[in-house]
């Protein structure tokens, strides 16, 4: 798959240009130009929302076929933890994880063994002692991207691990190499994605492009191969064991997973991205000073809300929670400490780079001609209805005002300046008409 | 080129608790002033809208937004504070219980404007009102 900055992209087909999403967008990313929906790129965080919310099914994210998977020797698939609750209970994890590996995989490890290593290393990073706090998650990609482009001054506040999807990529990458002789580049991990904002993250990793053993080579929606896998389920009783995943790294997939490692520290867990806005809010004025940790996730119930999930968030919420309290291994039986300790200590497991703000561009570099403008867009806003109706394609008056003021929009694409301005050309134009003609017959 | 915003905040009006500030530190960032600064007004002028709320009889706050310095002026009717230097130190407070329990009012206000502002003015006269000027440099 091509580098993509964003994987949300839009369906023109079936656009109307209804802008119910530009005006449900929280970062304000969408306008519906020429009657079509146009994303302002540097805004997009990922967060799907669009998605959900689209009545027309235009908004779509862009994903790998599962066909991609024919172009590596050996083919590995790492499903995120959310999958595990896309089915009935009564299936057992081995089952649902042979049915993914029935559809071509040579291999099927589990990102919840990943989130296990990074759950049990988040401890050792807490008290690294670098970070401002609260130390806030980096777990969804969305909420990384909010930050940047939202709350710039939060940027140094984000852990610096990779994801679980990263460390189990990682962590197969070095197994497959040292005791199974196989090409690095013979392998291709498929991540199985529950959203949109990971999917772009396979494309464009936070930070780990100098690591080529933490690469993944394609995201494929849980929902592409979701109705093979039932058939599967249906089908056939494998017997195959191939659970490596305890009740808390799969808890990963809801909201609290990550943190619930964290004992004894003060833990915010926040879901859906409008509460995270206004939490992040409260963070960045200085109002939650006795929060530890921050875990904020883009979707309703975390990554189980995904846009490209299958089962209703409740729902697989309850399967993960039934499947906690069936499961007999438990973190720390299951993983040794030392273990966790000598990845960390490893280095392999952060991120090297800074994650640097991406602040959006201001009015003007020059600060008298931002003045200026900012003027300039107060005037026109008080000229506009303030109803926020989106007609003119702009989530708002005061986005609109803006737009003008940049130059991306004009005036008249306010429906009621519009109607206005029509009234005075009619008024001008009856007034003309009343006016006789010197050759014609008098008004008289 | 000068720019002034004012925001009206009325007493117990916790619905729009916070609205001044986050569109103070919104017009900022579109003006193109730094992270850096943008975070330390936001921090101080939370705190003073809290204040407006919580202690007083309801107040304006007013941004100016000139070429080298940004002032941002707090002012309310009200009690006033008696003990001005009292009132500077950590963690005292005289809000109410009700206001405790939402998560306001654990003192610090004052101090912490002190902390994030470049330049702090203090007035304030029993049973009148307090005036609180700060100024950020650019």
């Amino acid at each position: 798959m091509e580098k993509l900055l964003h994987s949300v992209y839009l369906d023109e087909e079936k656009c109307l240009g209804c802008t119910t999403c530009v005006r449900n967008c929280p970062t304000g990313a969408i306008r519906v130009r020429g009657g079509k929906a146009t994303i302002i790129e540097s805004k997009c965080i990922d967060c799907g929302e669009c998605i959900r919310i689209c009545p027309h099914h235009a908004k779509l994210a862009k994903t790998d076929p599962l066909s991609s998977i024919r172009n590596y020797k050996y083919k590995v698939a790492i499903p995120a933890p959310a999958i595990i609750g896309q089915f009935k209970t009564k299936y057992s994890i081995d089952r649902i994880l042979s049915g993914i590996k029935s559809l071509g995989f040579d291999e099927v490890v589990e990102v919840a063994y990943g989130a296990e290593v990074v759950g049990r290393a988040l401890k050792y990073e807490y008290h690294a002692k670098r970070y401002p706090k609260p130390l806030i998650s980096s777990a969804c990609p969305a909420v990384v991207k909010l930050i940047q482009v939202r709350f710039p001054e939060l940027t140094d506040n984000i852990c610096r691990l990779k994801s679980p999807m990263a460390v189990t990529a990682r962590l197969v990458r070095k197994r497959l190499k040292e005791q199974h002789q196989i090409k690095n580049s013979d392998v291709g991990i498929f991540f199985i994605t529950p959203c949109a904002a990971k999917a772009t993250m396979v494309n464009n990793p936070l930070c780990c492009e100098d690591d080529l053993y933490a690469n993944i080579d394609g995201a494929i929606a849980i929902k592409d191969i979701y109705s093979d896998v039932l058939t599967y389920l249906n089908e056939v009783n494998p017997g195959e064991v191939l659970q490596n995943s305890t009740p808390e790294a799969f808890g990963w997939a809801l909201s609290g997973g990550e943190s619930n490692y964290l004992k004894n520290k003060n833990v915010l867990n926040v879901d859906g991205i409008q509460n995270v806005i206004s939490v992040l809010e409260e963070i960045e004025c200085g109002k939650l000073d006795t929060i530890e940790f921050f875990e904020g996730l883009a979707c309703i119930g975390g990554c189980v809300g995904g846009c490209l999930t299958v089962e209703n968030n409740y729902v697989a919420k309850m399967y993960i929670e039934e499947r906690a309290k069936k499961a007999k291994q438990t973190s720390i039986t299951h993983m040794p400490e030392e273990y966790v300790k000598e990845i960390y200590n490893s280095g392999m497991m952060h991120i090297k780079e800074r994650i640097s703000p991406r602040s959006p561009e201001p009015l003007d570099t020059d600060i008298n001609k931002a003045i200026e403008k900012m003027h300039e867009i107060e005037v026109l806003e008080s000229k506009l209805p303030g109803l926020d109706c989106g007609s003119c394609g702009a989530p708002g008056c005061r986005a609109l005002a803006e737009d003008i003021v940049t130059g991306k929009a004009r005036e008249i694409d306010c429906v009621f300046i519009l109607k206005d301005r029509i009234m005075e050309l009619s008024q001008v134009t009856n007034e003309l008409l009343q006016m006789g003609l010197p050759t014609g017959k008098s008004n008289e | 080129m000068s720019y002034e915003i004012v925001f009206d905040v009325k007493r117990g009006d916790f619905d729009k608790a916070g609205e001044a500030s986050r569109k103070i530190k919104h017009t900022l960032q579109q003006l193109g002033v730094t992270n850096k600064i943008v975070r330390k007004i936001a921090i101080a002028g939370y705190e003073g809208e809290m204040n407006l709320a919580i202690h007083s009889l309801g107040g304006k706050i007013l941004l100016e937004v000139g070429e080298s310095k940004l002032t941002l002026t707090i002012e309310d009717v009200g009690p006033g504070i008696p003990d001005i230097d009292l009132a500077m130190t950590q963690g005292w407070s005289t809000a109410g219980d009700e206001v405790r329990q939402m998560g306001f009012g654990a003192g610090m206000g004052l101090p912490n404007m002190v902390r994030n502002a470049d330049e702090f003015d203090i007035t304030s006269q029993v049973d009148v009102g307090t005036k609180i000027v700060m100024s950020f440099l650019l």
